[in-house]
């Protein structure tokens, strides 16, 4: 680099040898370092926009939900099945429970799938067919969950209807301990039907980190394990696995908490039942299905608050989970060094 | 690892036909197997839902369906009403949110390194985007419907705004990054402020990245159900009055579905078709968008 050019207007150290006049130069540096205050203030306002909004949500939720609480109390709340509108007895145990249940299966069936679609994406696929494979398994994310709810309503449940849950229930149903699970008429609308859905819903969430941690395992690892002769298989699972097991930890946990939330498929095919039914098979209702199914109907006062009561107790297990996640994946980032 | 013979070639075969070795290379096989048929089970569900979608969309999708409102139960009509309303509430909740998101991700990028400001604000961010739609739903519920007193086309518009922001702000703080140092440097050393060095240089070498953070935006909120549910409602006539319930296709698309009215469920799926669609050609948009970034 030479010299830099002594005219530049806007270097105010250097103001008293410009050629142009001082007063103008100094003027003009003060509108620009007015203008700088003033677009970066305003980027750290709408900063703190974002920053404040968990907060407002947390807050607002809370005030909704405090006529129900204080009534019930937190507890008591949580733990009763009674859900009606008519006594006014309010509990929100039957919608916690489908809640846990339908993530449940969603990550029973998600897991697996998702970390064979990474595996297969990292590790066995053709060059070419690496992209074009990605972008499918992620339309699937894209496709709104109004869809899922519609495509399991109409075709999955009476699929499942048909041919899945009878067979289910004919050989699994009399077994010791689990046989509870499977029994019932095979309506197909209910809590399996719903982690089924879930489970497709998540896969690419859960894959998309699985991959991305994958390929943060450095080749040489792999290389040195394949040169002593192992299968692939041996490598993926004895050192990519345990090296990306953080990350992979963190993908499932986003995937949890997507499932938790998620509204609008399970709508469509829980059945909205107030009911604690010990089978998958039968109707039951989540946190989200119940807000969505009841709360623009709802009237009076406690009514709404224990809604919004149902709607806080998600937004503390989903922000609990996410946290988890998000901090498991910043760890991962920082023992990788922070690639950029 | 059990320690193989391969550099002694007279225990070759007896190695290769041990029965430790064919052990391993049938877990090998058979795992590898697995993992192939998961590709495929994913990729028979995205099939499986597409071509429902289009059997039964195309089927419904006449031009009545853009030409009229939508229908009392037993007569025909259209989704021109939702499908209107749909385009003005993720019009504004796009106008509002995409600059919030863009001057956010803004300060994370350029203004926001090793602040503990920032870090929270980015983690906060980060639990948002994967947030239940539905709990933005009922905050704006709380915040806005609950005290106006109405639902309203505004409130659903503001929900979708606080869906948008947070892809909006990622993205642009990611494609802010990729920005390399040295042409900031470079403005900076020509004596440039601030300001003009973020929206001149960065921005403008950043646009297809923001832009497609914009796109993702739009294509996540079009297809929101949960949050519209009470805020905007819905109306079954035709409305532009943002003051009032607003129809729109992913609500109206929930009530007629779950009806049992063969006309209504027919009109859902034509608006299914639509509201896929529209998603994913705005998603295929954005990547390309996002690959002449990479590029350029």
């Amino acid at each position: 680099m030479s010299a830099p050019p002594s005219v530049v207007p806007a270097a105010p150290a250097a103001g008293g040898a410009s050629p142009f006049p001082q007063g103008r130069v100094a003027a003009h540096a003060r509108g620009q370092r007015l203008a700088d205050r003033l677009f970066q203030g305003g980027t750290l306002f709408f900063a703190f926009v974002v920053f404040s909004l968990l907060a407002a949500i947390l807050l607002s939720l809370y005030w909704g939900a405090r006529p129900a609480l204080d009534r019930f109390g937190f507890l008591g709340f949580a733990r009763s099945r009674e859900w009606n509108p008519v006594t006014q007895q309010f509990g929100g145990l039957v919608q916690i429970y489908g809640t846990l249940v339908t993530s449940a299966i969603a990550m029973l069936f998600g897991i697996p799938i998702s970390f064979g679609i990474a595996l297969f994406v990292t590790e066995l696929c053709p060059r070419w067919l690496k992209q074009p494979l990605s972008t499918a398994i992620e339309l699937l994310a894209a496709i709104p969950s109004i869809i899922y709810g519609m495509w399991g309503l109409f075709v999955l449940a009476p699929l499942l209807a048909d041919h899945v849950q009878p067979w289910v229930t004919d050989h699994l149903g009399g077994w010791p301990l689990v046989g509870g699970l499977f029994q019932g008429p095979p309506l197909g609308i209910g809590m399996f039907t719903a982690g089924i859905i879930l489970a497709i819903m998540v896969i690419p969430f859960i894959s998309a980190v699985m991959r991305d941690v994958f390929e943060t395992v450095p080749a040489i690892l792999k290389e040195s394990t394949y040169a002593v002769g192992a299968t692939t298989w041996e490598v993926v699972s004895h050192i990519v696995l345990p090296y990306a097991r953080v990350g992979v930890a963190g993908g499932i946990m986003l995937g949890l908490g997507r499932a938790l939330g998620e509204t609008m498929a399970v709508t469509f095919v829980i059945g909205n039942a107030h009911e604690l039914n010990t089978s998958l098979f039968l109707p039951g209702n989540t946190i989200s299905s119940n807000l969505a199914n009841e709360f623009a109907e709802a009237v009076g006062g406690l009514y709404t608050s224990s809604l919004i009561a149902l709607g806080l107790i998600l937004f503390i297990i989903t922000f609990v989970v996410l946290a988890f996640s998000k901090l498991l994946l910043l760890r991962l980032q920082r023992m990788e060094g922070r690639p950029s | 690892m059990p320690p193989t013979a391969a550099g002694h070639p007279a225990a070759y075969t007896e190695v290769y036909s041990s029965a430790l070795y064919r052990r391993r290379r049938w877990t090998n096989r058979a795992a590898l197997t697995l993992s192939v048929a998961t590709m495929a089970i994913g990729l028979a569900f995205l099939t499986w839902i597409l071509s429902t979608l289009a059997v039964r969309g195309l089927v419904a999708l006449r031009p009545v369906v853009f030409l009229q409102s939508t229908p009392p139960p037993g007569s025909a009509g259209g989704l021109l009403n939702a499908i209107a309303g749909s385009l003005l509430m993720t019009g504004v909740g796009i106008l509002v949110g995409a600059p919030v998101g863009i001057l956010a991700g803004t300060y994370l990028a350029e203004f926001g390194k090793g602040n503990w400001f920032a870090e929270i604000a980015r983690f906060v961010n980060d639990i948002l985007l994967s947030a239940p739609s539905i709990i933005i739903g009922l905050f704006v519920y709380a915040v806005m419907v609950a005290q106006m007193g109405h639902f309203s086309g505004w409130a659903g518009a503001m929900a979708l705004a606080i869906i948008a922001i947070p892809i909006v702000v990622r993205t642009t703080e990611d494609m802010l990054r990729l920005v390399p140092v040295t042409l900031r440097e470079a403005a900076a050393a020509l004596g440039a402020p601030c300001w003009k060095v973020v929206v001149l240089i960065a921005f403008r070498s950043a646009r297809s990245g923001i832009l497609t953070g914009v796109l993702l935006a739009v294509a996540r909120v079009s297809g929101e159900t949960a949050p519209l549910l009470f805020t905007a409602l819905n109306n079954q006539f035709w409305s532009s009055n943002m003051n009032a319930p607003i129809a729109n296709l992913p609500v109206v698309i929930f009530q007629f579905a779950m009806s049992p009215y063969a006309d209504w469920v027919k009109l859902a799926w034509a608006g299914s078709l639509l509201i896929t669609l529209s998603v994913l050609v705005l998603n295929i948009v954005a990547r390309i968008v996002f690959r002449q970034q990479k590029a350029g």
